[in-house]
């Protein structure tokens, strides 16, 4: 009985081993099934056939903080200050200005929003905190820049409004 | 001096005598011993540069990935440029370590694979010893190594690389034998010991297809020991890198730890060669007895390119084993050993010596 085993337990372990080996050959054979992206060609789908898939970041990603503006220059910013708060990092800077408004009401208005992209660690607790959604994640991730200085960027654009109906 | 790519005998003899007419003959062997020496060298360096870089590729396509592709086309440079950073290393003295041996181990290990590629056919003619006993002769050169790996493991001063060293010995010491049994199976099957006669009576077919059962047990039993002779593979627990570090050579640094690697992938080249001469017919094209014309064509391809192909096949299964199956533990490193393929090797030599008796090969 002993040896049976022993002999059918080698013919077991080899056929074990080369269903093992022909996974491997198989992949080994079919280079089209390579999941590795090439980083610079594939920035803008590359025509050598090295990877024909253009780099598109998934819709999650936390690339650098950005605030959309409408096609009539408005953001949704109201200057709340809340995610200025809401930042670990002091990464945000809500700078504000008082403005008369159409009712001849003092109101407080978005002067400029700076934020320090050296200094975030894309946590995302500003953008989860935001009352009115102003605030959004980009997929570019290319940040590399000479000059410290340029990392910190201005969010609304010049002469942005805020956008009607958002208190 | 005719020279044919086909038959190196006639351009070596030619070149022999040339030398002898023109000195004495110990000017004339020494000359002829400086260029062998040389070309081997050459080709010892070529080879293990492209094996590194063969290497990675086979291991990055298994694991769908790319592998090197970024220095030169399809990144064939890089192992030269991997080369020379290590050139250019510094080589760490070790405090309280063996000096003489420390620096003698790696030469050890290179000496042990250079003295046995000296005995493989590379093609007709193309042989630079041709010992009636070239078996016997490769497999003790090759075991030298393993005296290399462990003065590496014991002059280092350092647990880690004196545990590698124990392994790699217990390991090669043990699969030694399996390797000399599966050849000493073919040397049964061929009657010689002389890696020319066994080539030349591989004329009409191969000895794992003409050998047929225990000609095929021994080749896998001699894959699988050579695998774990050559510390690689499943069996590279000699330098288990998630355990070891990296094993004997853990001290080493620059060049000194270029010549472990090297004489590493120079000696699955070697045990490669003789799987491939042994078992597949070395520099012989593949030939059927009877259809002479099949033969013919099969003639047109230099026996190089034969022995190359042949090799690097060998090699790519080996590759392919290191690749797919996870590491064996100690203990059942030596079961497969000792109670696998020691006893299957030990059948397996009774019934080749049978079948050779019997006349029931073809």
């Amino acid at each position: 009985m002993g040896l049976i085993k022993y002999i059918s337990g080698i013919f077991k372990g080899v056929w074990s081993l080369l269903q093992g080996m022909a996974v491997t050959s198989s992949y080994f054979v079919r280079p089209w099934t390579i999941v590795t992206q090439q980083y610079p060609e594939n920035r803008k789908g590359n025509k050598r056939g090295r990877s024909k898939k253009k780099l598109e970041m998934f819709e999650r990603f936390r690339g650098e903080l950005v605030m959309p503006h409408s096609e009539n220059n408005e953001h949704k910013c109201s200057a709340c200050g809340i995610c200025e708060m809401n930042c670990p990092n002091g990464t945000i800077e809500v700078i504000s200005k008082m403005e008369v408004n159409e009712e001849g009401k003092k109101k407080r208005a978005l002067d400029k929003y700076v934020y320090h992209l050296g200094m975030c660690t894309f946590c995302g607790l500003c953008v989860k905190a935001c009352p009115s959604g102003a605030i959004c994640f980009s997929q570019n991730f290319e940040h590399a820049v000479f000059n410290r200085a340029k990392l910190n960027k201005i969010l609304n654009n010049e002469g942005s409004k805020l956008l009607k109906g958002v208190e | 001096m005719e020279f044919s790519i086909y038959d190196f005998t006639s351009f070596t003899k030619s070149l022999d005598k040339l030398l002898n007419e023109n000195m004495s003959s110990f000017w004339a062997t020494s000359i002829e011993m400086l260029l062998i020496g040389v070309g081997i060298l050459a080709f010892y360096a070529l080879v293990g540069l492209f094996l590194v870089y063969a290497e990675r590729k086979v291991c990055a396509f298994i694991q769908n990935r790319v592998g090197p592709n970024r220095v030169g086309p399809y990144g064939i440079i890089q192992t030269i440029a991997d080369l020379f950073k290590l050139l250019m290393k510094e080589l760490i003295p070790i405090k309280n370590a063996d000096k003489l041996l420390f620096n003698i181990a790696p030469f050890i290990v290179i000496i042990a694979s250079f003295l046995a590629i000296a005995a493989i056919p590379f093609a007709k003619g193309l042989h630079a010893i041709d010992f009636n006993i070239g078996i016997f002769y490769v497999i003790a050169v090759s075991s030298m190594g393993v005296i290399g790996v462990l003065l590496a493991g014991w002059s280092s001063n350092n647990k880690y690389s004196l545990i590698g060293a124990m392994r790699s010995g217990a390991q090669i010491v043990s699969y030694e034998l399996s390797v000399g049994l599966s050849l000493i199976t073919m040397v049964i099957f061929a009657g010689s010991m002389q890696f020319s006669v066994i080539v030349e009576a591989q004329r009409d077919g191969w000895f794992l297809f003409r050998g047929h059962i225990p000609a095929i047990i021994a080749f896998v039993v001699y894959l699988i020991a050579c695998t774990a002779e050559t510390n690689r593979g499943p069996f590279d627990l000699a330098e288990a890198e998630s355990e070891l570090t990296a094993g004997y050579h853990v001290e080493y640094s620059g060049i000194k730890f270029a010549f472990f690697f090297l004489a590493e992938y120079m000696n699955m080249f070697i045990v490669a060669s003789i799987a491939a001469t042994v078992f597949l017919g070395g520099w012989m094209p593949l030939h059927v007895g009877g259809f002479s014309g099949f033969n013919h064509v099969m003639d047109f391809i230099p026996p190089f390119f034969w022995y190359i192909g042949k090799t690097f096949f060998i090699i790519f299964i080996m590759m392919l084993f290191k690749w797919t199956f996870p590491r064996l533990r100690i203990d059942q490193l030596l079961t497969l050993e000792w109670k696998y393929l020691l006893p299957i090797n030990l059948v397996n030599v009774v019934l080749m010596a049978l079948i050779v008796l019997n006349g029931w090969h073809f």
